[in-house]
């Protein structure tokens, strides 16, 4: 077993799958999830995924530029964990509610 | 250490995704939430990536999921929620596109990238001349090669707090009518007999 795991080296493609699947369970929680919350963590997670996958890159390519890439990115899901938590209180206040059913008049 | 470190921390962050996914309280989701986002931290660790590690569970843990569970307990929505759907076969439908997604994904991350291009800003992760520690390295690159859209960050950052502050503003504060008024003055008697 120790040879194995010492042989064993981890390149940037296990990475990748990692935020491959990373970023499908997020998929899936923005899709089943009825609570806006819950489907705005599922954005998070998305968001985290391609910050690994960026820093993966970095590091595959050697190249700090994907390191400064996930910058923007930390504050592209700060102000839009603001901007949403914000539409989600004024969507309360309205509809006492927040998942997505209370959303059906938005249906055309 | 390293292959040890990546497995034991790549399955607490898909345990901790599983847990914001299939978690029924909101509040377990925002924990589960940060269990995550510490692993992607030290899988950053791994990766070289020390500043980013530090302002992932600074920016992250601390102010992105402090504000999560701020809005949850505001509004008080930590309780259990339904299961009842709605719309009929939403659920296997998501399930199904989630399947096709992840293995969608997984081709493309098992070939080869399309993109060949080695390097856009010239400095290196580790080694290659005189470029400092790694919080340096991202100021030479984020203070030279990107000064744009680090100053268009600072646009964005001031749109999304103005933003957020309208939308947050009560509306029973403007003076738009008498409907406006009545939802504002049930809002703040309902409000009031929340714990």
């Amino acid at each position: 077993m120790g040879p194995i795991i010492g042989a064993l080296e981890i390149t940037p493609s296990y990475y990748l799958v990692l935020a491959a699947m990373l970023f499908t369970i997020g998929t899936v929680g923005v899709l089943v999830r009825r609570n806006v919350i819950v489907m705005f963590m599922g954005v998070e997670l998305m968001l985290n995924a391609v910050n690994l996958t960026f820093v993966a890159f970095a590091k595959a390519l050697n190249d700090i530029a994907g390191q400064v890439l996930v910058f923007f990115t930390l504050v592209v899901a700060a102000a839009e964990v603001a901007v949403g938590l914000a539409i989600i209180v004024a969507i309360f206040r309205r509809r006492r509610g927040a998942t997505a059913d209370d959303l059906k008049v938005l249906e055309g | 250490m390293t292959v040890f470190l990546f497995f034991t921390f790549a399955a607490l962050t898909l345990t901790g995704a599983l847990g914001v996914v299939l978690s029924r309280n909101p509040v377990h989701s925002a924990l589960w939430l940060v269990l995550t986002l510490v692993s992607v931290a030290v899988l950053f660790l791994l990766q070289d990536a020390q500043l980013l590690a530090a302002v992932q569970v600074i920016v992250y843990a601390g102010a992105i999921v402090v504000l999560f569970i701020f809005v949850i307990m505001l509004l008080g929505v930590d309780r259990r929620e339904t299961l009842t759907e709605h719309l009929p076969f939403q659920r296997p439908i998501a399930i199904a596109l989630g399947a096709i997604a992840l293995a969608e994904v997984l081709f493309l991350a098992g070939h080869q990238w399309a993109t060949g291009a080695k390097t856009v800003s010239g400095v290196p992760i580790k080694g290659g001349g005189d470029f400092g520690n790694n919080i340096q390295r991202v100021a030479r690159v984020l203070f030279t090669d990107f000064l744009w859209p680090f100053q268009l960050t600072a646009v964005l950052l001031v749109i999304a707090v103005v933003g957020s502050v309208a939308l947050a503003k009560r509306s029973g504060e403007r003076p738009e009518g008498p409907q406006t008024d009545t939802r504002g003055a049930r809002e703040t008697s309902e409000g009031e007999s929340v714990p």
